[in-house]
Formats: structure tokens, sequence, C-alpha cells
């Protein structure tokens, strides 16, 4: 029959020589093998001690974005919405009240905010779409969870702590990536 | 010479519009001829609006290069005229979209028309279905150049039903036409002249007409816009059918669109054409009223004639999977007639829709009390 590739060996039946009877010669052989990885560089790291760099086109978790000076961004739009190809994404609006200024950036703001990170599937399409600098993409990975309604992030989840009332909260969220891309 | 004075003008004039000869009768404008043959041959227009007798000739969108003038006189017109308010002759010859000196003139004046317009999209609910928007992506103008300060206005109040906008205004004049051909009296207009110039009520006098709603469909931008629907939904998720009541109103056809999402019904409007004007029946326009409009939320209002069809380009046809073919269900009969167990119904978890909490039924758009945990 013809070989479907050019990896096909033949086994081979013949009985064993001497040597190969022998049998400590092959142990040895193997455990020089084994034993030689204990010099060669570990290709493993200890995390979460010790964790590796993002690439910087990572696509993580995503957050919603406030100004400098705390208010949110998002202004429920629906362009992330209508972008997303898995449909993850769902909002409701509201309009801003007196009073609520330091809030919220825009006259209207999306008063709930929901991602179903169990539908998410991480293009950045929402991202790209906001015109608004609202969401972001991090450096983070989505946490496991043991039931699935934990997967369903709401805004508590995705807001991006306040800078001016938690500036080292926010730093780490932000992370070491440059966010502003014009 | 009498001779030709007294001849009589032919029954109907033939006119050319980007090398497509049709005929209409004496005294049709270049904009109808055109949308007689319909297609990309229309001129745009943002003032025109054929039910609303006066309107055109504000806006310039609609300008068109007039090649011959007509068989008689056949030098071409100097400069271009706005198809909204030039008859056409027999054996005028117009180029539109075959010229280059009108697609040039025409992003100019969407250049102008976007000066003073907010480019406040975002937020602003006519978005997706707002002429201004469509004409300033189909010329390239979806940015500004603009660096200076724009004109502003203080909110206005003007009635419990209709949000009033000024600064997306584009002082079309739609809207007073409207006031002054369907109800008996107008309350508002245009204030002041040139920079300044802006619609607004005498002294802030609410508009409360029985047709007042109507200014809302001849908006062609986001300047008046639905109180009830403010902020609640943006349009491209809400699904449109078109829906018919017995109506007592007189004047008032009845027949509506509704926005619908799931069952709530979270706007009604006119029925509009695809020039994206209120439909005519038989010969009358379907204006409705603000019955029919803002006090009709429910679905049980309603006799749902069917799916409203949406141009397959636009946004609002987004997420409407038509034709769609649902394959038979077979878990059941694999599983020997048990259900399939269910790991989470997304309904209890999310708190987006929820139920219990309608924002279709709430007067006006919702605030920060409406959203409260505990509810």
């Amino acid at each position: 029959m013809q070989p479907l590739t050019n990896r096909v060996k033949q086994v081979d039946r013949r009985p064993m020589s001497l040597l190969e009877r022998a049998y400590l010669p092959a142990i040895f052989k193997g455990m020089s093998i084994t034993f030689g990885h204990m010099f060669k560089k570990r290709p493993t790291i200890n995390y979460p001690e010790k964790t590796r760099p993002f690439s910087p086109v990572f696509r993580g978790l995503h957050i919603l974005n406030r100004d400098e000076e705390g208010r949110e961004n998002c202004t429920a739009c629906g362009l992330c919405a209508v972008a997303c190809p898995a449909e993850a994404i769902t909002m409701e609006a509201a309009e801003r009240k007196a009073g609520e200024e330091n809030l919220y950036r825009e006259e209207k703001y999306a008063a709930r905010y929901e991602i179903n990170m169990l539908r998410c599937i991480f293009c950045g399409l929402c991202e790209e779409a906001c015109p608004k600098d609202a969401i972001y993409l991090s450096e983070t990975f989505a946490p496991a969870n043991y039931q699935r309604k934990g997967f369903i992030y709401g805004k508590d989840d995705l807001l991006i702590p306040n800078p001016k009332t938690e500036p080292e909260a926010y730093a780490k969220a932000k992370g070491g990536r440059v966010t502003v891309k014009h | 010479m009498a001779d030709e004075i007294k001849k009589e003008p032919p029954a109907n004039f033939k006119v050319t519009i980007d090398n497509i000869t049709i005929e209409v009768a004496p005294g049709t404008t270049i904009l109808n001829a055109a949308r007689t043959i319909g297609g990309d041959v229309t001129p745009p227009a943002m003032c025109y609006y054929s039910k609303l007798q006066g309107s055109g000739g504000k806006c310039r969108t609609c300008l068109v290069e007039v090649a011959a003038g007509s068989t008689a006189d056949p030098r071409p017109m100097p400069k271009l005229v706005a198809s909204c308010r030039t008859t056409v002759m027999d054996g005028m010859i117009v180029k539109n979209i075959t010229s280059e000196k009108v697609k040039d003139a025409r992003a100019g004046v969407v250049e102008f028309l976007l000066l003073n317009h907010p480019l406040d999209c975002p937020i602003c609910d006519q978005a997706g279905e707002c002429h201004l928007q469509d004409l300033g992506y189909e010329h390239g103008k979806e940015g500004t150049r603009y660096e200076f300060k724009r004109r502003t206005f203080e909110k206005e109040d003007i009635g419990p039903y209709i949000q009033l906008h000024m600064t997306r205004c584009i002082l079309c004049y739609r809207c007073t036409y409207v006031a002054d051909q369907l109800t008996e009296k107008r309350v508002h207009g245009i204030l002041d002249r040139g920079e300044h110039a802006e619609i607004s009520t005498y002294i802030s006098k609410a508009i409360d007409n029985e047709f007042s709603g109507n200014m809302i469909d001849v908006c062609p931008v986001g300047a008046l816009t639905d109180k009830t629907f403010r902020f609640k939904n943006r349009v491209w998720f809400t699904k449109p059918v078109d829906a018919h009541r017995e109506c007592t109103t007189p004047g008032c056809c009845g027949k509506t669109t509704l926005w619908l999402r799931g069952e709530e019904v979270f706007r009604v409007t006119a029925r509009k054409d695809q020039w994206g004007e209120v439909q005519s029946f038989d010969g009358k326009p379907g204006w409705i009223c603000n019955t029919c409009r803002f006090d009709k939320k429910k679905t049980g209002d309603w006799t749902i004639e069917g799916v409203t069809k949406v141009n397959r380009h636009s946004v609002i046809a987004q997420g409407h999977y038509e034709g769609l073919v649902t394959p038979k269900e077979t878990v059941q009969q694999v599983l020997g007639g048990r259900a399939p167990r269910l790991l989470m119904d997304i309904h209890d978890e999310s708190e987006v829709n929820r139920n219990g909490v309608h924002l279709s039924e709430i007067n006006g758009p919702a605030h920060s009390d409406d959203f409260k945990k505990d509810q």
C-alpha cells in the first residue's frame, strides 16, 4: 500500500541481539537522557509568583474606561454591541441627572452594561468600534469559575477603578501598555 | 413669430437625467422627475418634503447641473441649481451623479451643514436613521475640519413629548411647515436671523397639538426627537413592524410602524417611504396623531401586519435574520422525552432587560433611580 506520509517505519520483528538482551545498557542510555535535562534551561516558570510578559496585541478581559476626572466614558451608544460578532454585549442607557456630572462624562450613560464572557470570543471589535475610548481589552485573563453565572460580567466587574479615589488600583488596572492610539 | 408663441407645449416634457430619459408632466421639479426614476440618480434632499407645501430650497444638498436648459434654448445653466425648486423643461438634460461638479459641490454643502452640527451621534437618538449622517458618510465627510466653537444653545423644554436639541438643527424649516399645514395654530417658529436663527416656541410655550408629533418624523436630523423614546434604546436594536389601529382622531391614518424589542413597544412612528418621507395612503399623507404616537405603547393596542421592509444596507437591518430556518429540536427524542438540563438561564443572571422592569413604560428617559439594585 502506498504510505500516506514519509514517516512510516517498519516494525523490526527480528529476535533481540545479546546486547539488547543484557537490559542494563538500554537503561543507562534512557537515564542519561532523563538526567541530562537537569542541566538544560527550564522551559517553565513559577506562576503565579512569576508571570510572562504579554504580547503588545494581547486581548484579554474588558475594562470600561474612565476619564482623568474619574467619570465614566461610556455613553451607551451601542456600537460595541452592534459590532460584537458573538452578541455578547448588552446594555441599558439612562439620562444623566443634575448632580451626576462627576460620575458620567456625557448626557447619556450606560446604567447597565453587561458582557457575557461565555459568548465573548475576545476579538476586540468592541474596542475598535468604540467612539468614546470607553472599552478596552486589558492584559488579564478572564478568571476561571465553578459556575456559569460567574461569567456574566456587569458594570461592577468591568469598570476601571476611579483614578481620583483609587489611583494605585487604577494604575494597576490600566497596565503598562499604552492604551491611547491615534 | 406669432405662430411660435401660439404653438401649444407638448403634453409631457421629455427630460434626461444622468442619461436616462423620461417623460414627466409640465411643472414637475427635477427632483421629483428623478424620483420617478429612483435609485442613485435621485438627488438627496434634507429640507424638501413632498408632503409639505412650500418646503425645499434651503439646504442646497439637491444641487444638480443642467447641461442643456431645453430644446428651444439648449444653453447650459451657468450655475448648479437646486433640483427641488427648478421645474423641468422639454428637452432638458440634467447631470446629477455623472457630474463631478455636482459631487464636489454637494460634498461642500454637507461640510457646511456639519459646521454647526455637533458630532454627538453616539448620544443622539436619531443615529442610524439620520439623513445627515447618511449624507455625511456618503460623501466621506464623517469627520470634521472645523476648529472653532460650534453654535450651542441652552436646552429648551417644548412640551412633554418632544425633545428639542437646537444645536443639532440644520434649519430645514420642515417642522414649521408641519405646524402650519397640519395643525390649526403654530406656536413655534424660527426666531432671529442668520447665524443666530433658531427654532423655538415663543416664551417657551408648550406645543400641545394632536399632530405635533409629526414634527419628529419630518426632522431630518436629531433636533426633534421623541421624549418617550429618549435614550431607551438604539434604533438598530429595535425591530420595526407595520401595525394599525382604529384611531378616532380626525385626520389620523392610524397606520404606523412600531419599534419593538421583544414584546415591548419602544416607539411608534408614521410609516416611511423610500425617500424617508411619510407614506401616502389613498393619496393622502399618512400623518398620525399624538395618541397613536405617544400613548399606545402596548402591543395589545395594535393589530400587527408584519415586519417592516428595511433596506439591507441600513444598520437597522442588522441582527434581523430574515428567512431563518430553525432546525428541528431532537434532544428530547434522543433523551427519551426528557428535557435537557439547563445549566443557566441568562434571564436569571442578567441585569439587562430584567423581567418586571419595562423601560418602554417609563414616561421619558430612564434615570439612575430606575436602575436601583433593590428593584
